[in-house]
């Protein structure tokens, strides 16, 4: 079913995927923890709706090794706002998750004109040492599909290389995308991005899984008092951390609906 | 050849249920099981262990660097190497050693380094490890992406600030230092022997053969795991045209000598059964911090196990896989060689093979390990050093060691007064 168009932009000389699809306003998403190695349900949802634009973030699956010159949180932040601009979504709606929504928060906080509405999906970027996000890697292997979905086989298929992946590149770039989380948010997923969150001036919507075992649902409440846009909280059942791959459809109208 | 004596200090006294009841040995180890006032005796019989040896005629002591680990007691192997520095007279000190990403600034290690430089006339080998993932991600939190650049621009500094004459500025990727000037400097010039511990990667034997460094393969688990490692090393040696000279190379190996095969096993199976099974009870949660592997690594360990290589034994395993399929009983351990038993004879037999099949010019022997008693220890210490270590000092004479420390003539280094406690209360 991939009649996504893929173009590569480059990013700090690496060459970095952006996938597109669909007609209509142009929305942007920013993939969560692990990326995007494949396809998945929930892009085609919201391509029923809007023009998705979809660009890799550094050292996540289609974003080469982007992350290893990317030292500092202002080295990520350009980063993503140059991926922005590249891939045609400076004004636009964007949505993020998990890790890419908390970059997606930052470029809303630092560029408020370069987001229209902004829907976030249990952003990573805080930390609170009385309900703290869950570590995500420290984990055995075989922890971490129930930890990221509320469903594992859906993170397990969506991490199983297909028949026709290179047996050893595959396993090195799902590595690859654990890392580059952890070279933004090593070691409690803290980038004080509360103190930029009262920069954020976009209506915001907040996604949260319901079984979401990463990110306290708490934090949902933190977003929503910090940002001064309005905001609103859409809790999704029989989701996980990542809501967008445990419910493809719910989580892709509230977003469309959001930024309608 | 040179014989090294290696402490670990560990705890001696988790409880039998230890596997059992916890999930971990190191990183997230509780606090209950540790007694300060029973830490207070460990670390005195373990200096006291390290200090015999070097009374026993071993060419070094050696101490090194875990942190939150139940069966490794030195965060700081400086505070041991400095006591050793006045408790030892010809011994080298090797310190192996500080793992460079973990200093802030890391001129900190050029600077305790240069004080048991100075402290001992000159005896210290200096290892710079880049740290395992429980001691550098998790217990000190270091990013594991940028781990292996921190280390090596770390070693940049350090080194440079061992060398040059006079004040710079140090402009690194991690690091900016606008004015770096150690004092004390080391006595050893250009600066002290470097050690690197490694564990099997293609990117750090390359570099260890193209800086002349020892590269050092510091195993728990024996020869036979260990020989795919050294023979990778060597095989990047020859591929670069350098000499095999086993002198830039180290090698550890647990040994249990006694009068017979038999009494050796009575002496040494609880001891080596309270390592292998307590101590190295490592929860797999802590091994594989993303990025802490080198994709190239990443790469031949996948390759290896693809093709089934003989050398999937270690090289294609995993830190977690490694721990998870460690032998727990005497049998096993030494039957896969992690501890090597017999009686003098036998264990210089199997030790000259081991030095020679691996082409390891420095052995470093862990004498004491587990919950081996001080007695224990001192029995297998003295018997090595009387009836092992003559059977072996001949092996490649016909080479130079160029990575040793260069002390002090005896006669310009000061006389260190006898330890007489008594006197002060007087």
């Amino acid at each position: 079913m991939s009649d996504f168009e893929t173009l590569a932009i480059d990013v700090n000389g690496f060459p970095t995927r952006v996938w597109r699809k669909g007609s209509g306003p142009r929305l942007g998403f920013l993939a969560g923890f692990g990326g995007l190695p494949r396809e998945v349900p929930f892009l085609h949802e919201l391509a029923k709706h809007r023009t998705v634009i979809v660009p890799s973030l550094p050292g996540f699956p289609g974003g080469d090794r982007g992350h290893t010159v990317l030292d500092t949180h202002l080295d990520w932040v350009l980063a993503v706002r140059e991926i922005l601009g590249k891939a045609d979504l400076v004004g636009a709606d964007l949505a993020g998750s998990s890790v890419g929504g908390s970059l997606a928060a930052e470029v809303a906080a630092i560029w408020p004109e370069a987001v229209r509405k902004l829907a976030l999906v249990a952003p990573f970027g805080l930390f609170d040492e009385g309900d703290p996000p869950t570590d995500p890697w420290a984990q055995r292997g075989d922890a971490v599909a129930g930890l990221m979905c509320a469903d594992p086989a859906i993170w397990t298929a969506l991490k199983t290389a297909p028949e026709a992946a290179n047996s050893v590149e595959w396993p090195i770039e799902q590595t690859r995308a654990s890392e580059a989380a952890a070279r933004i948010f090593w070691p409690l997923g803290n980038t004080k991005l509360e103190k930029r969150l009262p920069l954020i001036s976009a209506p915001t919507l907040l996604v949260w899984g319901a079984e979401d075992k990463i990110v306290p649902r708490s934090y949902a409440d933190r977003f929503a008092k910090a940002i001064t846009g309005d905001t609103e909280i859409k809790v999704i059942p029989d989701a996980g951390h990542l809501a967008e791959l445990d419910q493809p459809t719910a989580v892709a109208e509230a977003i469309v609906g959001w930024m309608a | 050849m040179k014989l090294m004596w290696f402490h670990l200090m560990p705890y001696t006294e988790l409880p039998a249920d230890f596997r059992e009841a916890n999930p971990s040995v190191w990183v997230d180890i509780h606090s209950k099981l540790f007694d300060p006032k029973r830490a207070h005796l460990m670390y005195n019989d373990f200096m006291d262990e390290l200090e015999y040896a070097a009374q026993c005629g071993f060419d070094a002591v050696c101490v090194n660097e875990h942190h939150s680990n139940g069966y490794g007691l030195m965060p700081s192997p400086n505070l041991i190497a400095a006591s050793l520095a006045r408790r030892t007279t010809d011994t080298a000190i090797c310190v192996m050693g500080n793992s460079l990403a973990l200093y802030n600034p890391p001129t900190r290690v050029a600077e305790e380094f240069a004080m048991i430089d100075c402290i001992s006339g000159g005896r210290l080998i200096a290892g710079f490890p880049v740290g395992t993932p429980m001691d550098t991600c998790y217990a000190y939190g270091t990013n594991p992406s940028q781990l292996r650049q921190r280390y090596l621009e770390a070693h940049d500094l350090v080194m440079r600030a061992w060398q040059e004459k006079h004040t710079f500025a140090f402009n690194g990727r991690f690091n900016q230092q606008r004015y770096v000037n150690i004092w004390p400097r080391p006595v050893q010039i250009p600066h002290p022997p470097i050690w690197i511990p490694g564990g099997g990667s293609v990117e750090t034997w390359r570099w260890c053969a193209e800086m002349d460094y020892v590269y050092c393969y510091l195993s728990y688990y024996g020869y036979k795991a260990g020989r795919a490692t050294m023979d990778g090393f060597w095989a990047e040696m020859k591929r670069l045209g350098k000499q095999p000279n086993p002198y830039q190379a180290g090698f550890l190996q647990f040994v249990g000598v006694a009068e017979s095969r038999g009494q050796a096993l009575d002496l040494y199976s609880e001891a080596a059964e309270y390592f292998y099974g307590r101590c190295l009870h490592v929860d797999a949660r802590w091994a594989t911090p993303p990025g802490y592997t080198s994709e190239g690594s990443q790469r031949a360990g996948i390759e290896s196990q693809i093709k089934q290589a003989a050398d999937a034994n270690v090289r294609g395993k995993s830190t977690g896989e490694r721990f998870a399929s460690v032998a727990r009983e005497m049998d096993a351990i030494v039957d896969k060689g992690y501890v090597i038993i017999g009686s003098p004879d036998e264990v210089a037999e199997q030790l000259r093979e081991v030095a020679v099949n691996l082409n390891v010019g420095h052995l470093m022997l862990l004498l004491q390990y587990g919950n081996m008693s001080k007695r224990v220890a001192k029995y297998n210490t003295r018997l090595f050093a009387e009836q092992v270590m003559p059977k072996m000092k001949d092996l490649f004479s016909e080479w130079d060691d160029r990575w040793w420390p260069q002390p002090m003539d005896t006669a310009q280094r000061a006389d260190i007064p006898a330890f007489m406690p008594h006197l002060a209360a007087e």
